[in-house]
This record gives structure tokens, sequence and C-alpha cells, in this order.
């Protein structure tokens, strides 16, 4: 343990409520915290700098999964285990049943929470490419009301989301109805467990026409380790929609991703890897379309 | 497949219970970070925050109250500052200058561990930076070019050279008659095949970090009486020889006591010194017993790894595939102090010819200083890196003459009577043929090799199969044994139970138990009579260091010697009958003890009279016996994401008898899974020598979901040199399984890769040929981590 814990102040207010105030009393000076598999990591290593922390964990306000005609609402609170133990989750939006069952390990899956994911705004993480590939909307609180947003306009740089320091995520409801769908979720960690992405990427399309003429009506597709930040990969989504699945199809494809593609070098990866390896996953999907 | 212990005897070839196995199982096990001594302080380290310079002055922060503190610096050291191990160029705490990152400067100790935070914080040294030098080759290009400000090693009080810590020239016979041999050989060859291979530094990773508590003791006069260091540890006396520099005591003065350790594999063989020596010299400093325990990032920046390598293969060879001589040129990075690495070269240099016949062979060897953290003991000890490079160059000159490599190692495989190439006659059966006859059939290697050749056409997974055949040699090299001497006790204890004395210790790989059931074996005895004392140097006489594969069949040897003294001295005094059960031998017993008071069994080593080795012209018994071996790795490497993956893993091998067959299971299965982390996932990323992944996020050791089913054959031929035949087993398995994953990938893609660990951003590279020099994980930014660093980092748009 490279801190003294002593230096850390440690609060657990007994309600949502309670805590919205005190981020709007003192706002940029508490730091929530729900499963801290972040944090506590940071702590141990002597890293983190926010030293005081507001725990969520308890508050069942936050973890909840609710079906609705229409939609998944999903609790900022739920941790991954939740996720992954949800049948309605399972059938309506497999990838991401998949990409929590990725994230860390089991036990970080008992502690960590989607919300907790989602603000942390890792580039590499897990559960975003999914959640943009469905167009997630995403809903913040504060003691001042609550918004709702797309969540592709969540992140908005290298570990910065739109959330302002008296806001808490709140409410991630994700669309369903995706039976026409083809879905595909890959990650290229640098294991097969307890691994961070060195590229990710989910895709869905909705082939329409008949056997001889296959043409892509919608396609929709989120990345990890692409960019600062998790994204939507419009562009090649344009190169491909309303195109037939052919290889002049698949190479307009890979060269729209490698436009928008800002990988980096770091120390999982190179960038000219993780740029080719995602054109390959992406081709790898077009390809299964006309399987 | 559920295992049930066996009850009864647990003679040798039953797989009794470990001695320590339950209470490993309930927690009850007590780590040295589970102990406290009262009034205990705690430690903790300042290190060197740059490669190479002197140390311009060490200053300490006024806002920290120093008198809460005890401190120790390089003036405080009593005796000589130096950690011993073949020589004495390693200081115990950094003096005028620092040669490594990481190098102990400071050492503080406080009674809240968590002022030391402040404390390390609160220690500021200034440096002038010296240049330094990070790799083999430019540790040679500064002895090339006579650059002074790049030879950071002088040499030392045992030899060595300009930033070499020892060479070896080793001829397989009279030195003018092989160079004359091998001229002739390269003059006539039908093929010269030429190679290079190299393999990264790798990092031991046992589950418990280094961690001792020290205690120091004074006269009335206020002199050192004595110290005492207890902790995890391989070698209790090699840290009882190092105490003995550092305090100038005598080494009855100088205890030391292994506790139970959680895992080693040569991690713990030399760096105790270091740290037992620090936390001795702030227990001496601050009057009260001192616990250090290293952190994981500590423990991975600034201890041992495995030496890195690079070995250069020149070989003829005959249109028919006989090797007709070769020389080979073996360098290993041994960091910035000699440590252990001369004696890491010479188990690589033994071991750089395999188990073939070669004619005339030279292999010239030496290992070069550079301003990394001294590199150490690591399972193998240099085998695996020279035998990486033999077995890569057999498929390469099986694939340039045109032959199987299953075919080039049949018409070259040493085989009974036949000499090694240290000049070594192979008395015991060797079978290197069946050896391989039964690995490939037993892993489908032929069925395979046809039936990925046809599924490649038409997968973007491509699949392969491919085998390395080796040897390990068990004990120490050379003379090593007949120096150590060592000496075993078997005590009868009041209640007419024997215990076993020695210094080996236990780390998960199976000392106590197998030892136990040699003495149970030989004293025909159950298992459960027999016990083993907890190595205490006050208590246990020195049975050596356990490394090199010596504990079963050196120090296993000892103890069924031992076991058959104490049989004839009970027959001959206390009227043991010739068939005895359990109770007979008790009643004999008691009777004795009444007579005689104690009955201590001591042995010493006694080497075969007809071991003969020769230091000077490295020539004769390099080791009393030998492990064979081959094995078979299958792979498939997914052409979308350049990642190879082991999917099957056959190991076969020859052992002598084996002891206790789960615990020998485990370590094969156990050094396979380390071999495939150092062939395809862990890769030590330096930066300026310091090293910049010593995280378990990203030094990436394969997990359970990334290791494929290993299948564990044996075949047993007993030695008469261990203790029911048995043989070493502990270093074999990391030996195989690196050279047979890459020709297995070179099988499946038809690309050769001679670089380890081979990682994804590797095979990219040369699959799309992006034509710059490095390219692959050399280009990875050790200095950028996007994911668990929370500094900015920029990004161009």
């Amino acid at each position: 343990m490279r801190s003294d814990v002593g230096q850390f102040d440690f609060v657990s207010p007994a309600s949502l409520d309670a805590v919205l105030e005190r981020l709007a009393a003192e706002p940029g000076v508490h730091t929530p915290l729900a499963g801290g598999t972040e944090l506590m990591v940071a702590l141990n290593t002597g890293r983190l700098q926010q030293h005081s922390l507001l725990n969520l964990q308890h508050l069942s306000e936050l973890r909840f999964i609710r079906v609705e005609a229409e939609a998944i609402h999903i609790g900022s609170g739920t941790t991954f285990t939740d996720i992954r133990r949800s049948e309605a989750i399972a059938i309506d939006l497999p990838l991401l049943s998949q990409a929590a069952s990725w994230t860390g390990s089991v036990a970080n899956q008992n502690r960590g929470t989607l919300g907790g994911n989602l603000c942390n705004a890792s580039p590499a993480a897990d559960s975003p490419p999914a959640l943009l590939a469905y167009g997630a909307t995403v809903t913040l609180v504060s003691s001042h009301g609550t918004r709702t947003l797309p969540y592709s306009d969540f992140h908005l740089g290298y570990k910065r989301t739109a959330l302002r320091p008296d806001e808490l995520l709140h409410t991630i409801s994700v669309p369903t109805g995706w039976s026409g769908y083809r879905q595909y979720i890959r990650k290229v960690g640098t294991r097969n467990a307890q691994a961070i992405s060195k590229v990710a990427l989910a895709a869905m399309a909705r082939v329409d026409g008949d056997r001889t003429s296959r043409v892509i009506g919608d396609i929709r597709i989120g990345a990890a380790s692409l960019a600062d930040r998790p994204v939507r990969c419009a562009a090649a989504e344009a190169a491909v929609r309303g195109k037939l699945v052919n290889e002049t199809t698949v190479r307009a494809a890979r060269t729209a991703l490698a436009g928008e593609a800002k990988p980096i070098d770091d120390i999982r990866s190179t960038a000219t890897y993780r740029a080719h390896v995602a054109a390959n996953l992406l081709e790898e999907f077009l390809r299964s379309l006309v399987g | 497949m559920g295992y049930t212990p066996q009850s009864g005897t647990g003679l040798l070839g039953s797989s009794p219970l470990r001695k320590e196995g339950r209470d490993k199982v309930l927690g009850a096990s007590r780590y040295i970070d589970d102990q406290s001594l009262p009034g205990m302080w705690h430690g903790a380290t300042v290190r060197s925050a740059i490669a190479r310079g002197r140390i311009r002055s060490i200053s300490y922060d006024p806002a920290v109250d120093w008198a809460q503190y005890a401190i120790v610096t390089a003036a405080d050291i009593p005796g000589e500052n130096t950690i011993v191990h073949l020589t004495r160029d390693h200081p115990c705490l950094a003096r005028a200058t620092v040669n490594h990152p990481e190098e102990p400067i400071v050492l503080l100790a406080h009674p809240d561990k968590t002022a030391l935070l402040a404390g390390v914080r609160g220690v500021r040294i200034d440096y002038d930076p010296l240049p330094g030098v990070f790799t083999i080759e430019e540790s040679e290009a500064a002895v090339a070019a006579n650059d002074t400000e790049r030879i950071i090693w002088e040499g030392s009080d045992a030899g060595g050279t300009a930033n070499c810590f020892k060479q070896y020239c080793m001829y397989s016979g009279d030195a003018a008659e092989t160079e004359a041999g091998l001229e002739a050989a390269f003059d006539t060859a039908d093929f010269i095949v030429e190679g290079e291979y190299a393999t990264g530094a790798q990092e031991q990773l046992y589950i418990e970090n280094n961690g001792v508590i020290a205690e120091c003791f004074r006269k009335p006069s206020g002199g050192i009486e004595s110290v005492c260091v207890r902790g995890s540890m391989q070698c209790p006396f090699y840290l009882v020889h190092a105490l003995t520099l550092v305090f100038d005591l005598p080494e009855d003065k100088c205890r030391v006591i292994q506790v139970e350790t959680g895992g080693a594999f040569g991690g713990k063989e030399d760096f105790p010194s270091v740290i037992g020596s620090h936390a001795a010299l702030l227990a001496m400093k601050c009057g009260h017993p001192v616990k250090m325990t290293y952190d994981r990032a500590e423990d991975m920046a600034a201890t041992t790894k495995r030496h890195p390598s690079r070995t250069r293969h020149r070989t003829a060879v005959s249109k028919e595939g006989r090797l007709l001589g070769g020389t080979v040129d073996f360098a290993i990075d041994g960091g910035a102090y000699a440590t252990l690495s001369p004696v890491v070269l010479s188990r690589g240099t033994i071991h750089a010819p395999g188990p073939y016949k070669w004619p005339h062979l030279r292999v010239r060897a030496k290992a070069m200083a550079t301003n990394l953290p001294p590199h150490g003991a690591f399972r193998g000890f240099g085998a695996p890196q020279s035998l990486f490079g033999l077995e890569r160059h057999m498929d390469k000159i099986a694939r340039t003459i045109g032959l199987s490599p299953e075919e080039l190692r049949r018409r070259n495989f040493l085989g009974t009577g036949d000499c090694t190439a240290t000049g070594q006659p192979l008395n015991e059966p060797v079978d290197m043929q069946h050896l391989l006859t039964r690995a490939l059939h037993e892993a489908g290697y032929h069925e395979k090799l046809a039936r990925f050749t046809v599924e490649n056409k038409t997968s973007s997974i491509k699949r392969g199969v491919g085998f390395a055949s080796f040897m390990h040699g068990t004990g120490f090299t050379g003379s090593g044994e007949r120096r150590l001497n060592s000496l075993v006790h078997l005590d009868l204890l009041p209640e007419g139970r024997p215990q076993i004395l020695v210094s080996s210790t236990e780390f998960g790989q199976g000392t106590n138990t197998i030892l136990c059931q040699v003495a149970a074996q030989t004293l025909q005895l159950p298992y459960d009579e027999i016990t083993i004392a907890r190595p205490d140097t006050s208590v246990v006489p020195n049975s050596g260091p356990t490394v090199a594969s010596r504990t079963a069949m050196i120090v296993g040897k000892l103890i069924e010697r031992a076991s058959q003294q104490m049989l004839a001295t009970l027959r001959a005094h206390a009227a043991l009958p010739e068939a005895h059960t359990a109770d007979d031998f008790h009643a004999a017993g008691l009777r004795y003890l009444a007579k005689h008071g104690t009955l201590r069994e001591s042995v010493r080593y006694e080497p075969p009279t007809k071991i003969y080795w020769d230091d000077d012209l490295y020539r004769g018994d390099a080791y009393p016996g030998y492990a064979w071996a081959v094995y078979v790795a299958e792979v498939a490497v997914d052409m979308n994401t350049y990642m190879a993956t082991c999917t099957r893993f056959d190991a076969l091998q020859e052992v002598g008898k084996v002891m206790h067959p789960v615990l020998a299971k485990g370590q094969i299965e156990g050094g396979v899974a380390q071999g495939i982390g150092y062939a395809l996932y862990e890769k030590c990323m330096w930066k300026e020598g310091r090293m910049m992944n010593n995280q378990m996020t990203n030094y990436i050791m394969p997990t359970s979901a990334d290791l494929p089913p290993i299948h564990v054959h044996f075949e047993e031929v007993p030695s008469i040199h261990g203790p029911g035949g048995a043989k070493g087993i502990g270093e074999l398995p990391m030996d195989g399984p690196a050279p047979a994953i890459l020709n297995a990938i070179e099988n499946a893609t038809g690309v050769a890769f001679n670089t380890i660990p081979l990682l994804p951003e590797d095979i990219f590279e040369r699959f799309t040929s992006l034509g710059h020099p490095h390219g692959g994980s050399e280009d990875l930014d050790v200095t950028v981590d996007r994911d668990t660093r929370t500094e900015a980092v920029e990004v161009t748009a």
C-alpha cells in the first residue's frame, strides 16, 4: 500500500439525495466511489489524487435493471455480475452481456459497476463499444434536476466526460428490438482473461434484400482503444450503409475506418497494430454477413 | 478426475499428502508477512532514480521529523559493504556511485509502516548522471570502441574484464585439434547454416513477494553480538555468508531461519542476501526487530530476473543431415553486478550443444554488464536460453537441407555410451530415439502435420505443431557438488521417530514431502512417521542451496544413506529385527536412546568415484546425471489478430524414478506454463534500465484461460545417483516449451521467428512488413498507459 489511508476521507451518505447535496455544496471536492475497482488500485499504488471519497456502493436506488417494451434501463450502480445474471440483457442485448463477462476478474465483476466503468472513461473499457452500437442514452442527475443525452455525447476526450462536478450518472437506457440485426463483438486483449483491450469492436447490422443482392440496410459500430475515448465509427458505417456486401465495400469500410481511427502507441500495443486489427475485425464481421 | 490421497506407506512412487499441505489449504501457514515480533519496526528502501551516475549529495527534507526514523547508509555498515556471491563487486548500499535504477542507497525504519511513505519521499538524492549501456550490444560496442565513458564495470576480485563478468571457451576436445576439425568441417560441408536467436528477461512472479524480519543482538559492551534473519528464501546459508561479511561476524553468530515460502523459482536464491542484510542493518541501527517486505511493484522493479540472451550458431552439415561441426557464440546480459552470472553462463554453455553428437564444437560464452538491475537465478539458469537457440537452429538446419525436423534430430542424437560435448561418457541408458517416437505419438504429431497443412489453406487460423529435444543436468555444474560438500543429519527424536535435518527448503515444489518419502522408504516406516525440521541454520547442517534441480537426487541420496546408516545402527546396537514393523522400530529406537541418550546419523556428499571435471579446460563430467525430454507444442495463429496461442502441449521426460507422481506432474505443468509465458506473453519493458511494466496488469503472465491442456508423460529409467533411482526434475520443464512453440509457429505460418517473447505486434510486423528495422513490440511506448494511469495523455488529432 503506497498511500496512507489516514489521509483519505471516506463517507457513505444515507441516500442518493444526500450524495447529490454534498456534490452540489462542494462541487469538485468529492469523488463518488461505486465498486472502487479503479480507485482502490490507484490508492494502492499511491497515485489517487482525490482525497474525499463519497461511497455509492450501498445505494439501492442506483442498482436496478428495468425492462420496458422498447428499452432496458440499467441503474449506474448495477454490477457486471448483475448484468451477466440478467436473462433479458442476455437475450435482447447480447453484446453488453458478453462485454460484462470480459470485464476484469470475477471479483471485479462482483464489485465493479456499469456506471463506474463509464465514468472512469477509459478508452479501453469493455462495455462502451456495445452501448455505442446499441445507441444508448444516459440520464444524469443533480440536486437541480435531471438531463438525458445520447451516450455517444458522454465522452468528451481522454478520461473527460459530460458530467458536471455536481452530477452523477443515474441510468443507462439501452434500446432493444434488434432481432433483425446480426451482432458481433470481439475484444483483442493482452491475454484471454483479466486483460485490458488493445482494441475491441462491437458491431451490428441489418441486411436487406434477397440472396442474390444483400444490402446493408443499417450498421452501427462502436470501438475501444481506437481513439482517446470510446468511439462510434461513423465514417465506416457511412461507407457501407446501403451497399452490397462485396470486396469493394469491404475495402471502402477498411479505408473509412483507417481514416477515422486515431490510435496511439502505448505500453500495451502499437497504433499500427490497433488500426490494422480493428480493420481486420470489421472485415471479419462484414464477411460474416454474407455467410 | 479427482485425486484421492494415498494412505498407508507413502513410499517412493506413491503420492502421499504434502507435509505442509494441510496448513496451506486451511490458511494456517504463517508466511513472513503474517508474523510479527514484539516492538517490531518496519523498513523501507530509498532507491536510485537514475541508471548510472555519481551521488552528489543526500539531503533530508526538514519537514520530516527524522528523529523518529532510523536511517542507514553505506557509512553505517560495520563490516564490508558487499553482497557476496561469487565476487564482492555488488555493494550492499550504494556509496559514491549508482549503476542501475532502483539501486538501494538509504534504508529507513519507523515503528509505523505508513510513516515510511513520507520518509522515503523526504530523502533527496542528487546525482551527476553518467551514460549507461542497456543491452548486450551496447555493452559490447563500448568495449569495441574502447569508450571509457561507457565501460561500466572494470573487473572484480574474481576476474572479469571491461564490461564482461565472465567468459568461457568450451571445446568438444583438445582445443587445437577441434579448431582444425572445425576448419575442415566448414571447408567440406555440403551446407553451412547460420542463425541468431534471442531471449528476453523474465520475472519469476512468485505469489509471495520478498520479505524478512531481522533482529540484532548486542554484547554487554555494546558491540554486535549476533544477528538473526527469518524470511522467505531458498538458501539460508547463502544469507549467512552475506551477513558474515556485512557485519564482520562469524557464521555461528549469523542465524537464518527460512519460514513458509510462497514460491521462489530462483528469485529467492540470491536476492534474500540483499533484503536480509538491509533489514539486519536497520535492526542494528534502531535496536528493534525490523520487518521489510516489498510490494509487487517494488519487487518487480528492483529484484532479479532471468538473464536476456543472444545465441549465434554456425553449423557445418552434410547433405545426409550429419552435424559435422559447429560454433556457438552465447551471450547473456548480467545487469549491473556479477551476482550469479558466471554460473548461469556456465549452465547455458554446457547445455548449448543439446542432446546431440558434435564431432567438432566450440562454444564461446560471455556475460556482459549493463545498467539494469542485476539479473539472477530463474528456473533453468541459462539452459532455457541456449537451448532455445539450439532447438530453433535445428529446425532451420532441417529446412535448409530438406530433411524433416524429426529425421535431422534422429541422425544426430546422443545415445548410451556416447560422449557429450564436454567429453562425458553417457554410461547410464539414454534413448532419445524412443523418447522422440513416443512423444510424437502421444501428441498425434504426424496426423496433425498432415491435417493442418490441408486445413490451413482455407482458414484464417493457421495451426501448427513443433517440438524440442533437450536435456537438463542435475545438481551443481562440474566440481560444484564436491565443493558444496553437503551434510545431512537424521535424528531419532525422544519418542523414537526419525527427523530429517537439512537446509533444503520447501517453497512449493515438494522438498519436505519427497525427502520424507525417501526416509520412509529406506527405513521401512510409514510416511507419517517421518518429520522434517524447519531450516534454521542454528539447528540444521548445510546440505547446500535448494537450486539446480539437486534436492531430489543429491540431498535425497544423502537422506537415503543416512537412513540406511540408522537402520544399521539400530540393528547392531538395539536389536532391530531385519524385517521390522513401525512398533519394532520405536521399541528399538527407545532402547537405543535409553542406553546412549541420542542418535544422530550424519552423512556427507561423496562424489561417485568416476566423476571428473576440469574447470580450466571446461571438460569432463559436467553433471552427475541428466533428465532427457521431448516436448511437443500445438499452436494456432489467428491471422485477424496475429495472436499465437498454444492449444495443446505434450511433455515427455525421462527423469529416473518418479518419486511422487502428483508433485512431479505439477512441476512439469507449472514449468510448461512458465515456458509458455516466456515464449508468448511475458515481456519486460525497459526504459533506461528501468522496468516500466512492473504491475500484474501490464506484465502479461498467462492465466488459466490462456493455457492449453498439458499432457505430462514420464519414462522411468532409474539412475544409480539418486535415491530409489530418481533424478532432478525442477528446471527441466522450463527448457523445452519456448523453442517447441516457435517451431510450431513456423510450421503453422511458414515464417521463422527467432526472438522471444513473441507478441502479436511482432507477428503483425513481420506479416505486414512495414519495413522499419525494429517495429513490432519494440514500438510499444512504455511511457504511456491509456487505461490505468491518471495523468493526461496528449493525443494527436
